[in-house]
């Protein structure tokens, strides 16, 4: 990307001067590993967390091919077990989750008309810990000890005693490594939301995909801990002989699974609602109309994210737990359908109204639409406790989470994708190729996941390496292996399609697609300040309202310009009224140290050198020193003279 | 004001905004951040202690188990009066240097030190005569007890060296009447420390007797 900006006619080329000096990085080595910007930020968790989509999905792969006839002998039980366990842990952790944080890193500041996130240094940490738990993990499959007890973990099988070796440690470890740095994403999408919007920007005209990936921070917030907990607690009892899970010595199995799924539930929705937010931004465009129902579309989000706390036990209907308990989580489960089935109509609503432009974005958003009600259809269904103790643990379950997941984060992921890919690349795609690929897809996935619900009716349980002949599921199996296959091809398409537009794709406009949202009245890709002048926003589409645009465009003032030094407004809480400017860190290798302290001492614990694990927090504890350390009185006054 | 900005860069130094930079106007970015960190955090000790709960009421038999016996209350109450109070100096540093008074800063922040040590200490204390009869290995209880009381006592280190760090960091006037915010900020999580003692206190403690 050249550092040099090009004269706009929109500000004053002197003042663009200046922030393109105070904003921009060289294209050095050193900026590649210190760079807080959070767009090149964004797009790395993009491209890693589609590299750990592609290991997980080439797993899946092997184990359709060795499911897809009766006593196979492609793949041993003990490679099974690690393949379908990295394929769901991987799919979950390191690719839904960090992805749509990729887009909520790329997109939040320039949605909300901001120059960076509100802790740029923190953003680049939690990258760093991501790409190193992720590697951590996937590094364990070749070593034949990655985690082999599915992604749910249940005790008493992970215990020590039933299952020796690294696998279970490489999973409790690699999850509360990667737990900080979503955590540590979540407070800064919540604090950049609150406090660096755009002026004029009051709660009422914040964009529908913000509102979604603040909803879900606060989710990760109170959810997360759980999970943390029941890994670290199995870490303990695994390691130092602790009793947590041990039913003999006053333990009970069932802590796990409860806290397991107190964290799990709500994760659901941490993967699906910023998938929705991307749906929310995704339908006005191409219905060129704002979006029906904005209040109550934010209201269920926020009800979303509050009910999803209230239904974990729906996990468990099977565990022999009290018809009480089972009644009320059987009810919280039903009502959780409606706030989804108002977004659905608003969607649906918006697209009747308006008038439809059925470009490739909007023709994922379809298949989103259709997969995913056709999952919630099933989900319905096992809110049902009686329905539910029939076809728990069987592919029926397998087929419904396939249609959630894939219908409820993959699709809304890809049209994501191909709806900013012109802002992310500064590129056009092809259309005919994405067309290609969305059939694909869509025929791949149906073919691959439907028959999974018979075969799952007819008995099959889940998890099993192989079965035998004659029992009425061959012929299902095998035409979810073709469909695996159909599907890989379709996802290529898309891999070929961004391989195309970045090298042979028209260079793309500031906004192709006649968008609603503050990202497209900015360039493709955006300048290193995003902004030359911070927006003031007028109402809830500020992408198609005059006054907004006129205020970027000439008579702008100096306190929405802040050219001397690194410097964003930050603005009210609830008004998005003007405060004050502050001052932007600089680029900085810290971050990269702290996340390096962290991976030494995981990896240290990991094999049980604790002096080293020692020396590991000590860097940590050290760069986070150093890294917070008050500058001296007149620094940044020096600075913002210079 | 704001054609003073754009005119100089000199100018935007000393100008209105620029002069605002360090003063709290309104919540900043640190305040919202330190408070999502203390609940996420206020979070998993909720759920730490739950699992506490949950486990004591699916064990049929007497809590804690006969052998073991209910916890000891003198040494607890004891540290409990060390740390509750040590929020007090710190409340009183931060007001200090909010008024440029930088010696009641660095006291308190001493004295805050000193009590949080003594805690830690105290329960060091405590660790090593318990360890004789009952480890983390024992039991459940016992695995409980260590691991809900030294997760506690880790967040203290935690606040302790962040205390510590502060201490170290008001030297060279680094910090003063306009830029205190760090202050503010382990003075959040040095409270939040304290009152979750409350919590351990009352589970740990306090609840096998009742």
């Amino acid at each position: 990307m050249s550092a040099v900006a090009e004269r706009r006619p929109d500000a004053e080329p002197e003042s663009v001067h200046r922030l393109t000096e105070h904003w921009g990085e060289a294209p050095t080595l050193r900026s590649w590993f210190s760079t807080v910007d959070h767009k090149r930020i964004g797009r790395r968790y993009l491209v890693t967390a589609a590299v750990f989509f592609t290991l997980a999905g080439i797993s899946a792969l092997a184990l359709r091919a060795q499911l897809a006839r009766p006593e196979a002998r492609l793949l041993s039980p003990q490679e099974y077990n690690q393949l379908f366990t990295m394929h769901g842990t991987a799919m979950i952790f390191l690719f839904a989750t960090p992805m749509l944080f990729g887009f909520g890193n790329f997109l939040l500041p320039l949605m909300l008309g901001s120059r960076d996130m509100a802790f740029p240094r923190l953003n680049a940490f939690g990258y760093w810990v991501f790409l190193f738990a992720g590697v951590v993990m996937w590094a364990s499959l070749p070593a034949g000890a990655a985690p082999n007890g599915g992604w749910f973990a249940y005790v008493p099988l992970t215990e020590r005693e039933h299952t020796p070796g690294a696998h279970l440690d490489v999973y409790t470890l690699g999850l509360l490594f990667l737990g900080i740095s979503t955590t540590a994403g979540a407070i800064n999408f919540i604090v950049t939301a609150l406090k660096l919007r755009a002026p004029g920007m009051s709660l009422n005209r914040v964009p529908l995909f913000v509102w979604a990936m603040v909803a879900t921070s606060f989710m990760v917030l109170f959810a997360l801990p759980a999970l943390n907990l029941a890994n670290a607690l199995l870490f303990l009892d695994r390691r130092f002989g602790t009793h947590f899970y041990d039913p003999g010595a006053g333990g009970s199995v069932l802590l796990w699974q409860h806290l397991f799924w107190i964290f799990g539930h709500p994760d659901v929705y941490i993967i699906v609602l910023p998938a929705l937010g991307i749906v929310s931004a995704i339908v006005p465009t191409f219905s060129r109309r704002g979006i029906a129902a904005y209040p109550l579309v934010v209201l269920s989000l926020v009800a979303i994210a509050i009910i999803s706390f209230g239904v974990w036990v729906h996990h468990m209907f099977a565990t022999g737990l009290p018809q009480l308990s089972l009644s009320f989580f059987s009810a919280a489960s039903t009502v959780i359908t409606i706030p989804s089935g108002i977004q659905m109509f608003a969607w649906l609503a918006t697209m009747l109204l308006g008038r439809v432009v059925l470009r490739v974005p909007l023709l994922f958003v379809i298949g989103f639409i259709v997969t995913f009600v056709i999952g919630g259809v099933t989900g319905a269904m096992f809110a049902i406790t009686a329905f539910d103790r029939q076809v728990t643990d069987s592919y029926f379950v397998v087929a419904h989470f396939h249609y959630v997941l894939f219908g409820g984060a993959v699709f809304p992921i890809l049209a994501g994708l191909y709806y900013w890919l012109p802002k992310f690349t500064g590129r056009l795609f092809s259309e005919r190729l994405a067309r290609w690929a969305f059939w694909l897809i869509l025929v791949g996935m149906n073919v691959t996941f439907f028959p999974m619900h018979l075969s799952g009716l007819l008995g099959m349980p889940r998890r099993v390496y192989t079965y035998p002949a004659g029992l009425d599921w061959d012929p299902w199996m095998a035409l979810s292996t073709v469909g695996s296959y159909l599907l890989a091809v379709g996802l290529l398409l898309v891999l070929v399609g961004i391989g195309h537009a970045l090298r042979r794709g028209p260079v793309a406009p500031a906004d192709p697609w006649g968008g609603d949202t503050l990202e497209w009245t900015t360039a493709s890709p955006p300048r290193p300040y995003n902004f030359a002048v911070v927006p003031e926003v007028f109402s809830l589409h500020p992408g198609w309202d005059e006054r907004t645009r006129a205020s970027i465009a000439d008579g702008a003032t100096g306190e929405r310009i802040l050219a001397d030094g690194r410097r964003t407004p930050l603005t009210s809480e609830l008004d998005g009224r003007y405060e004050r400017p502050a001052e932007m860190p600089e680029q900085s290798v810290r971050p990269l140290l702290a996340a390096v302290g962290l991976l030494v001492a995981v990896v240290a614990l990991l094999f049980g050198w604790y002096p080293v694990a020692g020396a590991g927090a000590l860097l940590l504890a050290v760069t986070l020193a150093a890294w917070l350390w008050p500058a001296l009185p007149g620094a940044t006054e020096a600075r913002v003279a210079r | 004001m704001t054609e003073a900005l754009i005119a100089s860069p000199d100018g935007g130094a000393t100008g209105p905004a620029a002069l605002a930079t360090e003063l709290p106007r309104g919540r900043s970015p640190g305040w919202w951040g330190m408070l999502l960190f203390v609940t996420t955090e206020a979070t998993l000790f909720a759920v730490l202690l739950g699992s506490y709960f949950y486990l004591r009421f699916q064990a049929a038999a007497q809590w804690p188990p006969p052998r073991t016996g209910p916890p000891e209350l003198t040494l607890p109450l004891v540290m409990t009066a060390l740390l509750l109070p040590s929020s007090l100096p710190v409340i009183w540093a931060e007001h200090g240097i909010r008024r440029g008074q930088r010696w009641r800063l660095r006291l308190g922040l001493a004295l805050t030190l000193l009590l949080g040590l003594a805690f830690v200490g105290l329960l060091l204390m405590e660790y090593d005569e318990k360890l004789a009869s009952l480890t983390v290995t024992t039991d459940t209880y016992g695995s409980l007890f260590y691991v809900v009381t030294g997760f506690h006592g880790l967040h203290v280190t935690v606040g302790l060296l962040m205390l510590a760090w502060l201490l170290a960091a008001s030297t060279g006037g680094r910090l003063d009447a306009r830029r205190h915010e760090p202050v503010r900020l382990v003075a959040m999580y040095w409270h939040f420390v304290g009152a979750v003692w409350v919590a351990v206190l009352f589970t740990v403690y306090l609840s096998p007797r009742l």
